[in-house]
């Protein structure tokens, strides 16, 4: 797999790592300035609609890494290559953030808008279930030493905890709860605001270039390890 | 007006809590895998430091090594 020669990632990431950071700091900066000052409030919800620009990108982002890790785990499984469960770990770290900010910020809406800072309703509750599987990816990593059976269990995990992706996407349409159906579409038109769509857009950009560049600051602090082990074999 | 922004209509202390939050942990998360990245670079070099003539030779074929040497985050180390 010539794709996934280390050296040319290494070498790639170290490169672009700067221009991403200092990417990101723009779009935030842009995001930010459209999510708090030139977004309109919202007629029911007032100017508490704004938690909604970091709210909502932090759960995609969080569902779209669990969902690559998953996907990279059952490569793993498939073609045994290493690089692959070196690219799923490194994305974790990133991931697990995303799903605290999704839980803490959700609460923090939640309080205003339906006068409660928690509820087992079913969209937070398997949230909450995913934020458990992040748990136990990151802490499988650092308990178990023996390196078949910690990539054997990462996976597994992995690959189980996907089974809640789609349960935490239909949840809204499965079971009464306090959350609203979606309100953005691919297949149709969505009931969102152009006005609210730029800058939750811009946000979910900037969220997604951070856990880029955590994703190769990660990738390549574990390919360094490695190569540390390899200079004691030498 | 400034007060008016920090406020929001009484959401303020809501929407600017979330953003904080939000910001603190990439501030965090940011700053824990730097020091981590960073470590281990200074941990490669000690250990390259150590190779005999001939081993570090060997070691300095590959081009992710010299790379790890001479790179730090986002400058030497």
């Amino acid at each position: 797999m010539g794709l996934f020669n280390q050296s040319k990632i290494f070498l790639l990431t170290n490169k672009y790592q700067k221009f991403i950071l200092i990417f990101f700091l723009l779009v935030l900066s842009v995001g930010l300035l459209e999510a708090l000052f030139l977004s309109p409030q919202d007629y029911l919800q007032g100017d508490s609609v704004r938690i909604m620009y970091v709210h909502v990108p932090s759960a995609w982002i969080s569902l779209g890494i669990f969902s690559l890790i998953a996907f990279l785990s059952i490569l793993v499984f498939i073609f045994k290559n290493r690089n692959l469960i070196i690219i799923a770990k490194s994305f974790a770290p990133s991931g697990f953030v995303f799903t605290l900010i999704a839980l803490v910020t959700g609460s923090i809406w939640g309080k205003p808008t339906w006068g409660t800072w928690w509820a087992w309703d079913a969209r937070i509750t398997t949230m909450l279930i995913l934020g458990l599987f992040y748990l136990m990816y990151l802490l499988a990593w650092r308990i178990f030493e023996d390196r078949n059976s910690v990539v054997k269990i990462t996976s597994l995990i992995s690959i189980i905890g996907a089974i809640n992706i789609p349960i935490i996407k239909f949840s809204v349409d499965w079971w009464n709860t306090l959350h609203q159906p979606s309100s953005i579409k691919i297949l149709s038109d969505s009931s969102i605001h152009e006005a609210m769509l730029l800058p939750l857009i811009i946000m979910t950009a900037a969220f997604a270039l951070f856990s880029l560049l955590i994703f190769l600051m990660k990738y390549n602090t574990e390919l360094i390890k490695i190569k540390t082990k390899g200079l004691n074999r030498l | 007006m400034i007060i008016n922004f920090i406020n929001m209509n009484g959401y303020g202390i809501y929407v600017f809590s979330a953003f904080i939050f939000t910001l603190i942990n990439f501030a965090g998360l940011y700053f824990i895998v730097r020091s981590q990245l960073k470590k281990e670079q200074q941990k490669f070099a000690k250990e390259f430091s150590k190779l005999d003539e001939q081993k570090a030779f060997e070691a300095n074929k590959q081009n992710i090594n010299k790379e790890i040497l001479l790179t730090g985050t986002f400058s030497k180390t």
